[in-house]
């Protein structure tokens, strides 16, 4: 990657190219796909059309706070929804931030929620395809992850093996409402397979499993449900550790996307106390459970922490690593973070650099 | 066991003991005959909360069994492990009982009718230092009602005891009846850790062992807590009080940090959310000591407790018989010693306004009288 989208003088100052770990990429219409789907497909999604564990037939189960989850801004002037225009990506985001690398996350539609699992394993075929012509082919600074069927981890390596090895994927996305804990056996085959290929896990929050959203019940807001979202990062990551998902990969990278990291170090004492006392149930977690967490998991920035002492947000990232935070925007969501504004914390060059550039490139193994 | 001599000198207040669970036919004598008949009939026992297996570490220290291994043994161990040594001059007793997870409404409430007949006969009776909370039936808020109204003329009912992991949010609005009548007798509600299992305990469904279930445990009371304020619980009822028992708390700052964050940004869809989450959970929310779940590094307990910033959030408690600390490690290490008279007798006080009411007509005021 050249020199010059690396380091952009603006305003005098010498400027940093930023790795952005998590961009959402709309289809223009569902009609974008046809291309990339087989007939039979195609008559699926023309005929009954998506279909997960949701009561609406186009809605969310709980109605986001603005059309289409994003900004008010961020509708292209040239028509379709948020995300869904290149040419609108590149000059409202890519370029004024210097974005030199944006990471794709396609969380619409979702192949892995679809009720019917062959629909939905040729639908992430169709997503993978369309995120390469449409995006990273044209745009060289995107980079796309690769979305699978991930209940049905057969069909998931089968999908991973099919594009791994294309330059344009850097990622595995899985979200993280699976239908069991993702540490679960029939999981491993794709920690296997992402550790073959050198590419980390994006978990990245959402997703539709069945089950209700909280231990008691569907909540009734959207103040509680995309709260809900970042409170399952909690079980889930306790369920790769526990389950000894990190002893038996040890090689294997997890990024947490769009959950914070504010619960993080908790999670890791309440973790260790009690394996402690427990171990004996899980002979296979041979550490206490945080080193696992520091040495396996990335956590991504947005969205951002705002403790009111800065001091606090600094010892949160203390704990955590400098070397293991990265920067997501969550563009165009409508509560994406500016990384000019986002960390409400004054870090010196070194940890900028690691921040929004060096730990992403690591992480992802980035040029 | 040597208890730290500044806590034994304050005689704390224990807010959360556990009796043994007791079995269907140590309930028999507190049900009526068409219940007892039930039971027998149908061969109806097990009834302890299955998030906390019997021989499980987490359910009781090694020491702390009866001979058969019971959790928590009898009064005796009790006496002898719990209350004396610490000088406890009050205890809270939480009875792990599922009556609130029996999907039955009629036979949970019944169940736990019998619970609360149990212990008042068993335990408040026959030891004076003993307080108890009302175990109430968690499907059906006009059950646990009548039997909150039903109790609340023995002031050694302190509390109403629901469960974290039950059959709703308990924000929503199918449970207010119950914070009307808690509101209105001086009880607050505790929430204590378990799930009756109706929903898988995570949105990410099941987890395999009961170490992970138990670390879980703290994301459930943060759905919980999020749903009370979100449905502005405590906008319509503002003397409620809730106390969340065994739920740890140094995921707490971390919590407040997100539910501010995501109420200014959303308060136009909640707006009977009047103040911000942290505010109303340092005026309304309170919360038992162990388990501490304590950072390891020095000074990183204290940083937890001024992050909260609510010296009256933390209650003392020893969660006898389970396994939360060693020897006679029941203050975590770091815990900023200015705050023990707070966590030990004030903060339990103001709490439980119950706990100040005289006792009397009880059997074991007449026995000790006679």
């Amino acid at each position: 990657m050249s020199e010059d989208v690396l380091e952009r003088a603006q305003e005098g100052k010498t400027r940093l190219g930023i790795v952005d770990c998590d961009i959402h990429p709309m289809l223009r219409s569902q009609d974008a796909l046809l291309p990339h789907l087989s007939r039979r497909w195609r008559e699926e999604l023309q005929t009954n059309g998506l279909r997960t564990k949701n009561p609406f037939v186009a809605s969310y189960a709980v109605p986001k706070a603005t059309p289409a989850l994003s900004r008010r801004d961020s509708w292209p002037p040239a028509g379709g929804p948020p995300g869904s225009d290149l040419d609108f990506m590149r000059a409202q985001h890519l370029d004024p931030y210097g974005i030199e690398t944006g990471i794709l996350q396609v969380l619409i539609p979702s192949g892995k929620d679809q009720r019917n699992p062959a629909f939905g394993a040729a639908l992430c075929a169709a997503l993978n395809d369309w995120q390469v012509a449409a995006w990273t082919e044209p745009e060289r600074r995107l980079k796309a992850s690769i979305t699978i069927p991930a209940e049905d981890p057969e069909a998931s390596v089968a999908e991973i093996e099919r594009c791994a090895a294309k330059p344009d994927f850097v990622s595995i996305f899985i979200s993280t409402r699976t239908t069991e804990p993702l540490g679960r056996k029939r999981y491993w085959p794709i920690f296997a397979a992402a550790v073959r290929h050198g590419v980390p896990l994006g978990i990245h929050t959402g997703g539709s499993n069945g089950v209700a959203k909280t231990p008691a019940g569907w909540p009734s807001f959207y103040f509680e449900d995309h709260f809900a979202d970042a409170l399952a990062m909690q079980p889930l990551l306790a369920s790769l550790v526990l389950e000894g998902v990190f002893e038996a990969f040890p090689e294997l990278k997890v990024v947490m996307i769009e959950g914070g990291f504010g619960w993080a170090p908790a999670l890791g004492w309440r973790l260790d106390q009690h394996w402690a006392r427990m171990r004996s149930e899980v002979p296979h977690v041979k550490y206490p459970p945080s080193q696992y967490i520091r040495r396996n998991v990335w956590f991504a920035t947005q969205p951002v922490e705002e403790p009111p002492e800065p001091g606090d947000l600094r010892s949160l990232i203390d704990w955590i690593g400098w070397d293991r935070m990265v920067f997501a925007s969550d563009y165009p969501h409508w509560d994406m973070d500016d990384p000019r504004r986002a960390l409400k914390l004054s870090l010196d060059e070194a940890e900028t650099r690691a921040l929004f550039r060096d730990n992403a490139r690591a992480a992802y193994g980035l040029a | 066991m040597t208890a730290p001599p500044a806590l034994r000198a304050l005689g704390p207040i224990d807010c959360d003991i556990h009796p043994p669970t007791p079995s269907v036919a140590e309930l028999l004598p507190y049900l009526d005959d068409h219940w007892r008949d039930v039971m027998v009939s149908r061969g109806i026992d097990g009834l302890g909360l299955a998030s906390y297996p019997p021989g499980a570490a987490l359910s009781a220290r090694p020491e702390w069994r009866g001979p058969d291994g019971t959790p928590g043994g009898d009064l005796a161990l009790m006496r002898r492990e719990a209350l004396d040594p610490w000088g406890t001059r009050l205890a809270i007793c939480h009875p792990l009982h599922g009556a609130a997870a029996m999907f039955s409404e009629d036979m949970g409430a019944a169940l736990a009718a019998a619970v609360n007949d149990w212990i008042a006969a068993e335990w408040l009776d026959r030891e004076p230092r003993l307080r108890a909370s009302i175990l109430v039936t968690g499907r059906s808020a006009e059950l646990a009602v009548a039997e909150i109204e039903r109790r609340a003329a023995d002031p050694r009912f302190v509390q109403v005891l629901l469960l974290a992991g039950g059959e709703t949010l308990l924000g929503r609005r199918t449970n207010w009846p119950i914070y009307a009548a808690a509101e209105r007798l001086g009880l607050p509600v505790g929430i204590h850790a378990g799930s009756a299992y109706h929903h898988p305990i995570t949105s990410v469904g099941w987890p395999s062992y009961v170490v992970e279930d138990y670390v879980d445990q703290a994301t459930v009371f943060q759905h919980q807590l999020l749903s009370l304020i979100g449905e502005g619980v405590f906008t319509r009822f503002p003397n409620l009080r809730v106390v969340l028992i065994e739920s740890g708390f140094t995921w707490l700052p971390a919590f407040l940090w997100r539910a501010t964050k995501e109420w200014r940004a959303l308060r136009s869809e909640v707006p009977w959310v009047d103040r911000s989450p942290a505010e109303i959970v340092r005026e309304h929310v309170r919360i038992t000591l162990q388990p501490a779940d304590a950072p390891p590094a020095p000074g990183a307990l204290a940083r937890v407790i001024e992050q909260i910033a609510a010296p009256n959030l933390l209650l003392f408690s020893t969660d006898f018989p389970h396994w939360q600390w060693d020897g006679a490690d029941v203050l975590p290490a770091g815990l900023p010693g200015d705050l023990l008279a707070r966590i030990a007798l004030e903060n339990p006080f103001e709490t439980y306004p119950r706990l100040k009411l005289p006792i009397r007509s009880t059997a074991w005021n007449e026995a000790s009288a006679s």
